[in-house]
């Protein structure tokens, strides 16, 4: 009933937005913004009463399975376990923000219910994916993001932004197009679709050929969309081309598809490729933690930083998966929802500050601190968050990703958790860079004239606060995301474990 | 309540306390909110550590799991004696001094609510690192320390080099954490936890193991503790407003490193290797700080090199296995160091400038900053009866009577640099205090706020070295035997009465300039050795060369094939569509080629030929 109501209500809530005419704009916007909200009600909800089978690797809390095109054999069947669901309810509480604060402000002044109605239909396509039990059905969902996301760039976006979406909409089809690939292998291979027999066992009786090639085809697939350094980068145009909300979006929850789904269903589907497999995953995510951070260091854009920077936290991620390790996983768990957290943050920042300067040139910014104090505050604190403060949420996962790479041990696992902790270091340097920039010193022209517009408006602080609140408890409390992944995650570690 | 859950909770209030009251500060709006919060959160953890120094007597140790990361468990959770209580009331009390200090030397300013709650933030985090039990938690309270100082080095917004000195402070200790982290790492990896009390557990590392993580910690702790190779962020930290020096960059967070050797030392004795990289360094550090102080004319980088030095004398007695000395002199050092900073802060205050050029004959105007100032050099100097006659003669006397090359070599290190510390602190003395006004100057005693923090710390400064001969005092600190005072401890004595014989008739040479009787040394000592240039040469500038050859790969390699797929794509599309643009006749020609062509290959399928 909730999971069916998770993906309901923002499909309702799109439809009605979108039909609304034009003259009552702000009411769509309105309907969007209630909808996103009573989904991240049932999201959350989801926690309660969890009924999860008694055994098995992949054990839903909840599910629903039904026949969805018999004659196919194709079925409808979605539900929500510890892994999936932070991020879930990540997704349900970005959305809401997103929405809440194109019920204020939107990008352009024009289409502004169109717009939150292309955010619910991503959400839907997001939460899609990370509910779904049958390969099939995680492809459609994974599809489903792509066009809403495409129209958002084009429409809404900065000025190279019909270039930036092309590219974003190409490069990510090619990925689909593996991804296409990579589920029909598994299913003619292993004769199922259902994700839940597939992590029990069933895909493990592909043989090691086919397991290889599925793994291969869905790795780089999920690689593409993480992104995993050198398939990045339609990233930092994407990102930096998207209006706010759409780059939070982007950035807050769209890249954990990648990491979720390489989780899931790669390695779910496909443990002892994975096993063999993994050192290549390792070196390309610390190669991308190490790249992501020296561009940022010679970075001159905002928000093209912070697209990069992305790609060194999603390295950590990846590190952490390719570790195959219990605390290698729970630190990628961790660090993608601290990501999506810190991250969704910075982009609103960065939006924030470049609606006032009219700039984002890093040369052009400076002086924040001068005439906007709790702006330039808050950038400093969601800076300090990403660099991987302990007591923040950044932390847990870079560090453990860190750890699970020196627990595997041996010449090339150390020396990757070694370059990962360097990598920590560069990210300092980087983060402190840009607050030096944009921050300190006297105030630059496109700074100095802020007068009142320095100050937060009400819609700011009210799409802010939750996750300022949410960065400080994560960083306190891990164990929320930890906790609660706990024992899908030894269940399929011991799997991919198990020779 | 049992004896045990007291000490606990005072344990755990201590970092709660102000860490709650810094955040609360950062949200406040308006002074009186800001300065309740500050000083009456510094008030009240100052209250929670010497009820805990009286109550606690035994080692109390409990904690509580957050988070489990398969096997792995992280706690939070205090792990208390007298030595961490002992170590927390001196950093309370520098905190509170501080605090009241402030009010009064940023009245002015209009960012005053968040630097009151940052400094409260640093004192918790500092305090974390103090009780914390677990390792990862102490490396919270460690970074957060570290970003702390980086926010306030960077607070003043008159002084251009500020931002620039806080970013180096920071960056420079989070190279070292590089090594803090991984040592820690492989620490709890060997351990199966984080908590002090099982990575401490006897046999958990097999001995190359021990001496790997010793030199991985100690990369940390020679970041955090300003030590040869990384300390040159300290003298730039001055930066920063002169309370903070004296809380941050000399009584507490400089000697944290310090004290996590002293936490964890169980595993530093137990690796050769590890002591001598110790003694190295600090015999390196302590003669590097005290001379390039010699060649200084900013009071307060005078007093930063200083800090260098003096900490290199905790380390040199942690590298000969006398870890009771070195903490007995954080402690003292904690307060002549705070003394001298917040002394020199009234100083500066009252004539408008840093460098002593502009000061002397202060002695008149200010009298009591004078004899608190000449308290805090003594002490610094080692003059009996002075604190830190005590702590420094109790590292040396271990020193002489230590066996082997380790100890000699701190030894004589030790000694030359007792010769430099009269040297230049006598300098600094006379020139500030001595000699004639200079012209259109009125200096005048600071208000109460920042007199009397100074006052009250000329006490410790001064007696402090008595507690040295309470039983009570030496058991608190770990030492074997009560402290007594040897007649061999007295050697040092007339190297440091020579170093200020040496500064008097240095002054009388060239009461103006004295350090230009240096000759051409003087630029070397006033550059710090050319260790920023070094570094500079090394590290940064390669990083920058790297991060700028990355981004041009990235952008017109990596991307460069993906731009240049697409382009290419979209120009055998164009060429492939201008082909079909024909004319009716090229048009049919095609069509008919085409019909040729597909005939002649369905008659040669079907006829088998291949």
């Amino acid at each position: 009933m909730l999971l069916t109501a998770v993906l309901v209500i923002p499909a309702l809530g799109a439809l009605v937005a979108a039909l609304v005419p034009a003259r009552f704009d702000r009411a769509g916007r309105v309907v969007a913004a209630v909808a996103a909200a009573l989904t991240l009600v049932a999201a959350a909800l989801l926690a309660v009463d969890r009924d999860p089978p008694p055994d098995g690797v992949l054990r839903p809390w909840h599910q629903v399975d039904l026949a969805w095109v018999p004659s196919l054999d194709l079925r409808w069947h979605v539900g929500v376990d510890g892994i999936s669901y932070p991020l879930v309810v990540l997704t349900a509480l970005l959305t809401l923000l997103c929405a809440g604060f194109t019920v204020a402000r939107v990008p352009g002044g024009r289409h502004g219910r169109h717009l939150a109605a292309l955010l619910l239909v991503i959400e839907v396509g997001i939460l899609g994916t990370f509910l779904a039990l049958d390969l099939v059905l995680f492809f459609v969902f994974f599809e489903v993001v792509l066009l809403p996301m495409f129209a958002v760039i084009a429409v809404w976006g900065g000025p190279g932004r019909r270039h930036a979406a092309r590219k974003f909409v190409l490069y990510t089809l090619l990925g689909s197009v593996l991804l296409l690939v990579g589920v029909f292998t598994v299913v003619v291979g292993a004769g199922t679709a259902d994700l839940v027999a597939l992590s029990d066992g069933a895909g493990a009786t592909m043989t090691y050929g086919t397991q290889l090639a599925a793994f291969v085809l869905l790795a780089i697939a999920f690689a593409v969309k993480s992104p995993l350094w050198p398939l990045h980068t339609w990233l930092p145009d994407a990102h930096t081309e998207a209006p706010t909300v759409g780059s939070v979006i982007l950035a807050g929850v769209l890249l954990k598809m990648g990491t979720y789904g390489l989780i899931r269903v790669a390695v779910g589907v496909a443990p002892d490729a994975a096993r063999d497999v993994a050192p290549t995953l390792g070196v390309l995510a610390v190669a991308a933690i190490l790249v992501g951070s020296l561009v940022c260091l010679a970075q001159t854009e905002l928000k093209r930083l912070i697209a990069y920077s992305s790609v060194g936290h999603m390295g950590f991620v990846l590190l952490g998966i390719a570790t195959l390790s219990p605390a290698g996983v729970r630190a990628a768990l961790v660090a993608n929802i601290a990501h999506g957290v810190i991250t969704g943050l910075l982009f609103f920042l960065a939006g924030a500050i470049k609606d006032r300067a009219h700039t984002g040139d890093l040369a052009a910014l400076g002086g924040l601190r001068e005439t906007a104090p709790a702006l330039s505050g808050l950038l400093g604190y969601a800076a300090i968050a990403s660099l991987g403060l302990p007591g923040l949420a950044g932390f847990w996962g870079e560090a453990f990703a860190v750890l699970a790479a020196m627990q595997r041990g041996g010449p090339l696992w150390t020396t990757l958790g070694v370059l990962g902790a360097v990598g920590g270091a560069l990210t300092a340097a980087y983060f402190l860079r840009l607050l030096r920039r944009v921050t300190h010193g006297e105030a630059t022209p496109a700074v100095a004239g802020l007068g009142d517009a320095g100050r937060l408006s009400r819609a700011e602080l009210w799409a802010w606060a939750p996750l300022v609140a949410l960065t400080l408890v994560l960083g306190v409390a891990p164990a929320l995301v930890v906790a609660v992944a706990d024992a899908p995650v030894t269940a399929l570690t011991g799997v991919v474990a198990a020779e | 309540m049992s004896a045990h859950l007291v000490a606990t909770a005072l344990g755990a209030a201590l970092a709660v306390v102000p860490l709650v009251c810094g955040l609360w500060g950062l949200l406040a709006r308006g002074r009186p909110a800001a300065l309740t919060l500050g000083v009456g959160g510094a008030a009240l953890t100052l209250v929670a550590a010497i009820v805990l120094v009286s109550t606690v007597d035994g080692p109390v140790e409990s904690r509580l799991e957050i988070v489990n990361f398969g096997n792995l468990p992280v706690t939070v959770g205090v792990r208390l004696d007298a030595t961490v209580a002992l170590v927390a009331v001196a950093v309370a009390a520098v905190a509170l001094a501080v605090q009241v200090y402030s009010t009064a030397y940023l009245r002015d300013d209009d960012r005053y609510a968040p630097y009151a709650a940052q400094v409260s933030l640093f004192t918790g985090a500092m305090l974390t690192v103090v009780v914390a039990g677990d390792l990862i938690m102490l490396l919270a309270g460690w970074e957060v320390m570290g970003v702390c100082s980086y926010l306030l080095i960077a607070h003043d917004r008159t002084l251009p080099q500020a931002p620039a000195a806080a970013v180096k402070a920071f960056l420079v200790t989070r190279v070292g954490d590089v090594g803090f982290l991984l040592g820690i790492v492989l620490l709890g990896l060997h351990a199966g936890s984080f908590r002090l009390a099982d990575v401490l557990a006897p046999g958990v590392l097999t001995p190359a193991m021990t001496t790997a993580v010793c030199l991985l910690l100690l990369a940390g702790v020679a970041g955090k503790s300003a030590q040869f190779p990384l300390h040159t962020w300290l003298p730039d930290a001055m930066a920063g407003p002169t309370p903070i020096s004296a809380l941050i960059h000399a009584a507490t967070m400089v000697a944290a490193g310090v004290y996590v050797v002293f936490r964890l030392y169980p595993l530093f004795t137990a690796s050769n290797a590890a002591l001598w990289v110790l003694a190295a360094i600090a015999a390196v550090t302590m003669l590097l700080g005290a001379l390039s102080a010699l060649g200084q004319e900013d009071i307060k980088r005078v007093l930063a090199w200083s800090t260098v030095s003096q900490i290199a004398y905790m380390v040199a007695a942690l590298a000969i296995a006398a870890p009771a000395a070195a903490l007995f002199h954080l402690l003292t050092h904690a307060a002549f160091k705070a003394l001298l900073f917040l002394a020199a802060g009234s100083v500066i205050h009252a004539v408008g400038t840093n460098l002593m050029t502009g000061m002397g004959g202060l002695r008149r105007a200010m009298p009591v900053t004078f004899w608190c100032f000449t308290i805090g050099l003594g002490a610094l100097v080692g003059l009996p009866p002075l604190a830190g006659f005590f702590s420094k003669d109790e590292i040396l006397y271990a020193a002489a009577q230590g066996h082997g090359g380790r100890a000699l070599l701190i030894y004589l290190a030790g000694l030359v640099t007792v010769f430099v510390t009269g040297l230049y602190a006598s300098l600094l003395w006379l020139r500030v205090f001595f000699g004639p006004v200079p012209a259109g100057a009125h200096p005048h005693e600071p208000p109460p706020a920042m007199a009397w923090p100074v006052i009250l710390l000329a006490v410790p400064s001064a007696l402090l070295g008595f507690a040295a001969l309470s039983p009570w005092f030496a058991h608190a600190l770990g030492a074997q035997e009560t402290f007594t005072l040897h007649a061999a401890a007295l050697a040092p004595l007339p190297f440091a009465l020579l170093g200020v014989a040496a500064g008097v008739w240095w002054w009388r040479l060239r009461p103006a300039e004295p350090a230009a009787v240096l000759g051409p040394l003087r630029p070397v000592f006033a550059a710090g050795f050319h260790l920023d240039a070094v570094q500079d040469t090394l590290v940064v500038r390669p990083v920058r060369a790297l991060a700028r050859g990355a981004r041009r790969a990235d952008e017109s390699l990596v991307d460069g094939i993906v731009e240049g797929t697409g382009e290419s794509t979209v120009e055998l599309g164009t060429a492939v569509a201008n082909a079909h643009r024909g004319g009716v006749p090229r048009a049919l020609t095609a069509v008919l080629s085409g019909a040729v062509v597909l005939g002649v290959a369905a008659v040669a399928i079907t006829q088998g030929w291949w």
